[in-house]
């Protein structure tokens, strides 16, 4: 039923987009049909794997470097009012920060190659993991505490045992968010410099007038996209509780 | 077990400047129940929780004592309305928190006979959220015990279930915690009525002890005694509101 539901959704999209493509009439170069991109994407599927395989390491290395760090910035935060403190408000600034205006810094200091779209998706996802985490790890049931206290549990035993497994939802919800962005991180990285990946794939497609090459890059993007947020919703399922 | 010490409270509690309670001693009975009835927002949670050593947000002038003199607070087992169990551990691990808490080895003899004293030696593998609200009661209930404290500090427990339940709940509870000095805290005249070996109501002029059934407690839902008290204590509670 869910699939055949995506599938008609899917079916439904495409033969939106057809319709526009014949009722407007409109050139390939401008908007390609939906048959001309097929076509377009399958005579250069080799080009796209291979940009595609640079953007996927990219994201998932992101991806594993910003939960980290956000995972043990949320620790940290939760454990002690100093860091709070000190390192909350510069969060919150790093978030207000236009993520593209600190694209070609990032180029500038490591590079055109992998470093700097990894670095970009870390960006990208560090905030919205760290705070759901911290969120999660402030937001203890009250009464769990009160009855660790009465068992004379220490600090860092209630961290693990109690706070750490009662924010394991939370932490669950900010990754599925970081499977969204991470990608988009990873491409804008793309965009301001760099010879490989889906992201330069379509800049140099829409350079040239391929908008054929262009929206076979982008629907690829989009498939990974989807199948990743897919994959990280499957393996946190456990941990936001949603199987036994 | 050696026979748990006395324990009593005295002193007054204030939030902001305003009084929550005015002065009061309560004792509670070595190895007996102790029953604080009073309706919402007279403190009575509060008297709990300072025992326990637990933040009240109020500010607390007075004293905590044991009859052996020695710290209370590191000596209690605590029990809520909430069954507060980790509903991402199974029964068997729930029961054995305060171990696990510690860092200390887990006796596994004495919670694999607590969970069978409770009825519940077919769930141990079970979590939380597959059992019914009695079942859940009962493994707080073990948890309680596998404490083994002298101490035993009851914050209306059995509120949320339904009545037949309850009624089952107060006999365990009463049976299992045979010798300890247990205070229990309840908005319900019945339950007090039930199972107070001393009985006391509190309102905000303060405390009024009220003479408990003869029965032995747990006492029987429909002894005529019981029945008594439990109209006279809501006496007492309607009159204190007025």
């Amino acid at each position: 039923m869910k699939y055949l539901s995506a599938l008609a959704a899917t079916v439904f999209a495409l033969a939106l987009w057809q319709g526009i493509v014949w009722v407007t009439g409109l050139p390939k170069f401008i908007l390609p049909g939906p048959g001309v991109v097929a076509e377009t994407w399958w005579q250069n599927r080799w080009l796209i794997a291979e940009h595609t395989w640079i953007t996927a390491i990219e994201v998932i290395i992101g991806l594993a470097c910003g939960t980290l760090l956000g995972v043990i910035t949320a620790l940290q935060l939760a454990n002690s009012r100093a860091a709070r403190v000190l390192v909350q408000p510069m969060l919150v600034f790093t978030q207000a920060l236009p993520v593209f205006a600190l694209a070609p810094l990032l180029t500038l200091w490591l590079g055109y190659g992998l470093w700097s779209k990894v670095a970009m998706a870390v960006l990208i996802i560090y905030f919205p993991i760290t705070s759901s985490f911290f969120d999660g790890l402030m937001r203890t049931p009250p009464g769990y505490l009160d009855l660790a206290r009465t068992m004379q549990a220490s600090k860092r035993s209630v961290l693990w045992h109690i706070r750490i497994p009662a924010a394991l939802p939370s932490l669950a919800s900010g990754l599925r968010l970081a499977a969204v962005y991470a990608p988009i991180g990873a491409v804008i990285g793309e965009w301001v410099g760099s010879s490989k990946g889906l992201g330069y794939l379509m800049l140099l497609a829409n350079g040239r007038a391929k908008t054929d090459l262009m929206f076979a890059a982008m629907l690829t993007l989009g498939v990974f996209s989807i199948l990743l947020h897919m994959v990280i919703r499957r393996a946190t399922a456990r941990m936001a509780g949603e199987t036994r | 077990m050696t026979q748990a010490p006395d324990l009593t409270i005295s002193g007054t509690a204030t939030i902001d400047g305003a009084t929550l309670f005015a002065p009061l001693t309560l004792t509670l009975a070595s190895g007996a129940w102790t029953c604080l009835l009073g309706g919402s927002g007279v403190g009575k949670t509060t008297v709990l929780r300072l025992i326990a050593g637990l933040e009240t947000g109020a500010a607390f002038q007075g004293q905590i004592t044991a009859s052996d003199g020695k710290p209370v607070a590191d000596r209690v087992a605590y029990m809520a309305q909430d069954d507060l169990l980790l509903p991402w551990a199974t029964v068997a691990q729930n029961v054995s928190l305060g171990a696990r808490l510690r860092g200390e080895k887990v006796d596994l003899d004495r919670r694999d006979r607590l969970i069978e004293r409770m009825r519940l030696q077919d769930h141990m593998a079970k979590k939380p959220a597959e059992l019914s609200g009695g079942q859940r009661q009962r493994v707080a209930l073990a948890r309680t015990l596998m404490e083994d404290r002298p101490f035993v500090l009851l914050d209306e427990p059995f509120s949320a279930l339904d009545a037949r339940t309850r009624a089952d709940m107060q006999d365990l509870a009463a049976e299992a915690l045979q010798g300890r000095t247990v205070l229990l805290v309840t908005h319900d005249p019945a339950e007090a009525a039930r199972l107070g070996q001393s009985i006391s109501v509190m309102t905000q002029q303060g405390l009024t002890h009220c003479a408990p059934p003869k029965a032995p407690a747990p006492r029987h839902v429909d002894d005529l005694e019981t029945l008594e008290t439990q109209g006279a204590l809501l006496r007492l509670l309607r009159e204190g509101v007025a």
